[in-house]
């Protein structure tokens, strides 16, 4: 193991000078930088954690170390979902004792001076979203490739543990996407006669996504053929389902985000290989993030990642007053719910039979009561890791074939999109 | 097997049967550190018990909760004795260096060249001993070794 040069700050936070959980902190993440061959740290500006969603007394018990060694976050540092909807109690049906451990969890973050957001989403707060060239330590796989790909900041794939060392220290081992060489894409994916309207359907992009996972694993790809001004919430599901299926931390989409005005400067002029994108593969994908035949509805989970504000309201538009007939949930987080209020939004989707959750995620806990028949969603992230999670079947389809299923009362599809 | 020389990512030592999974595993969704068993239905290995086992895996995989579940295995005694990658995997590494921290046991973790790691014998008692200059992987003198 190479140990990387420290600074005098650095130092100083290995000998205690600013108190036993920087020292801690900065003791874990000397470990890691060495087994990562990290020639140096990196100061960062902003971090994003995760460490907060309950997995057990290992997590809650290194919570509770650091905040009782005094921990402060030194940069501005958001929160990732936990284990309980905290504004909707009782929407979570856990034991009791596992309930009281997510919430100390969740508290004790806080109490470390992190922001209560409760969203997997921190992009679409205004204030937490991180400039191009931003060094930031950002947790939660979707939030990683969207805070690079789109955005053009930079962080590793950061989870439990170092996300907080690195909010507490400002520092992250310099290495991968952190630097110039780490953010080249690595193999390039290229568009083949996919159908205009198809890329104008937005359940082509987590469906696109799938196969971004699949093809790349842990490269960093350069996607040819999306639109121009592709939407971010687009992007955003694009992202979530290649960080699933994938270990993908980072994409360019070739004149859409901003390291890829062309393949030349995604690439870094190298050759790198090369494969094909066809309908007939998104078709593929689309039937393999289906897990059941069954027809049977037995509720809608949309909105993984959190659902932005636009989605709200096109959900909303979409159900136009009409009531589901089964249980229907969107994920958002509260201060998306906020806007959604303030805009109408929340009322018109509470009238429709709508539940939303906030703070969490429906894949992750246990909130629907009634997993007998097909749950379907819109989302590829979602239907990747529900069935090993919940146990439940799955059905993807787009939130047009959502909502119409939830008002039949059983799963209906629009082959024709695909054909 | 004759030795093989890698590099330490976490230093410490152990002995114990190796267990050379077919793919890589994501520990969070795919480990139950309650019984220490693999559960991922899609892993050519699901059912198998890594406890106490020298995991020997190409790469990580998936989710940065791994790290977590890591810990837990080791803090409830379902962890493996050691793990053996193909390269270096930060996350399995701060696993085993939060549980060191927290419960002062320690899960050694070296990383060795995939040709190397090729010819780790499945089931096989292998001795790790990770140092600080570098890890040396034997087989145990034992029942198993020869």
């Amino acid at each position: 193991m190479s140990e990387p040069a420290l600074t005098d700050d650095e130092r100083a936070m290995l000998a205690g000078d600013r108190g036993p959980a920087a020292r801690t902190a900065m003791r874990i993440l000397l470990q890691v930088a060495a087994a990562l061959d990290a020639p140096r740290f990196v100061e960062i500006s902003a971090a994003h954690v995760d460490g907060c969603l309950y997995h057990g007394p290992a997590g809650l018990d290194f919570a509770e170390r650091l905040a009782a060694e005094g921990a402060a976050v030194a940069v501005p540092t958001t929160l990732n979902v936990g284990a309980l909807d905290l504004l909707h109690p009782g929407l979570v049906r856990t034991d009791p004792d596992t309930a009281a451990a997510a919430r100390r969890l969740m508290e004790l973050y806080e109490a470390m001076g992190c922001r209560p957001t409760w969203t997997c989403a921190p992009y679409q707060l205004p204030e937490a979203r991180p400039g191009p060239g931003q060094q930031v330590a950002w947790a939660e796989s979707n939030a990683i490739v969207f805070a690079n790909s789109v955005l053009g900041a930079r962080t590793e794939r950061y989870g439990d543990f170092l996300d907080i060392c690195a909010a507490i220290t400002g520092r992250a081992p310099f290495v991968g996407l952190h630097t110039d060489e780490g953010r080249r894409a690595g193999l390039v994916l290229r568009l083949e006669g996919v159908p205009r309207r198809l890329l104008d359907e937005d359940a082509c992009y987590p469906v696109l996504g799938h196969v971004v996972g699949r093809e790349a694993g842990t490269r960093v790809p350069a996607i040819v053929g999306l639109p121009p001004g592709t939407s971010e919430d687009r992007l955003k599901a694009l992202g979530a389902a290649a960080a699933s299926s994938g270990a993908v931390a980072m994409f360019h989409a070739v004149g859409v985000t901003p390291e890829a005005p062309t393949l030349e400067a995604a690439t870094g002029g190298r050759a790198v290989p090369e494969v094909a994108v066809t309908a007939d593969v998104l078709r593929a994908a689309r039937e393999e993030l289906t897990t059941t035949d069954r027809t049977e509805l037995a509720a809608v989970a949309v909105g993984t990642p959190h659902a932005s504000a636009a989605e709200l309201d096109r959900l909303a538009r979409l159900l136009s007053g009409a009531r589901v007939a089964v249980e229907f949930y969107v994920h958002t987080s509260r201060a998306v719910l906020r806007e959604a209020e303030r805009r109408g939004t929340a009322r018109a989707l509470a009238a429709a039979g709508v539940q939303v959750v906030t703070d969490t995620c429906t894949y992750l806990t246990p909130i629907i009561r009634n997993p007998d028949g097909a749950v379907m969603t819109d989302s590829a992230k979602w239907a990747w890791y529900a069935p090993g999670n919940l146990g439940v079947e799955v059905v993807f389809g787009s939130l047009e074939e959502c909502v119409r299923s939830a008002l039949l009362g059983r799963v209906w599809r629009d082959e024709g999109l695909w054909s | 097997m004759e030795l093989t020389v890698g590099r330490t990512l976490v230093a410490g030592r152990a002995v114990g049967p190796a267990l050379v999974l077919a793919e890589p595993l994501s520990l969070w969704g795919g480990l139950d550190p309650a019984t220490g068993r693999v559960i991922d239905a899609r892993h050519p290995q699901l059912g198998a018990r890594v406890t106490g086992r020298v995991l020997v895996m190409p790469t990580g995989r998936g989710s940065s909760s791994s790290s977590s579940v890591l810990a837990e295995a080791i803090r409830a005694g379902t962890a493996p004795a050691a793990i053996v990658l193909g390269e270096p995997d930060a996350i399995l590494v701060l696993g085993a260096v939060v549980a060191r921290e927290l419960y002062g046991r320690t899960c050694p973790v070296v990383a060795v060249d995939a040709s190397a790691l090729a010819g780790l014998p499945d089931a096989r008692e292998l001795e790790v001993e990770a140092g600080p200059d570098r890890a040396i992987l034997r087989p145990a003198s034992g029942p198993l070794g020869d």
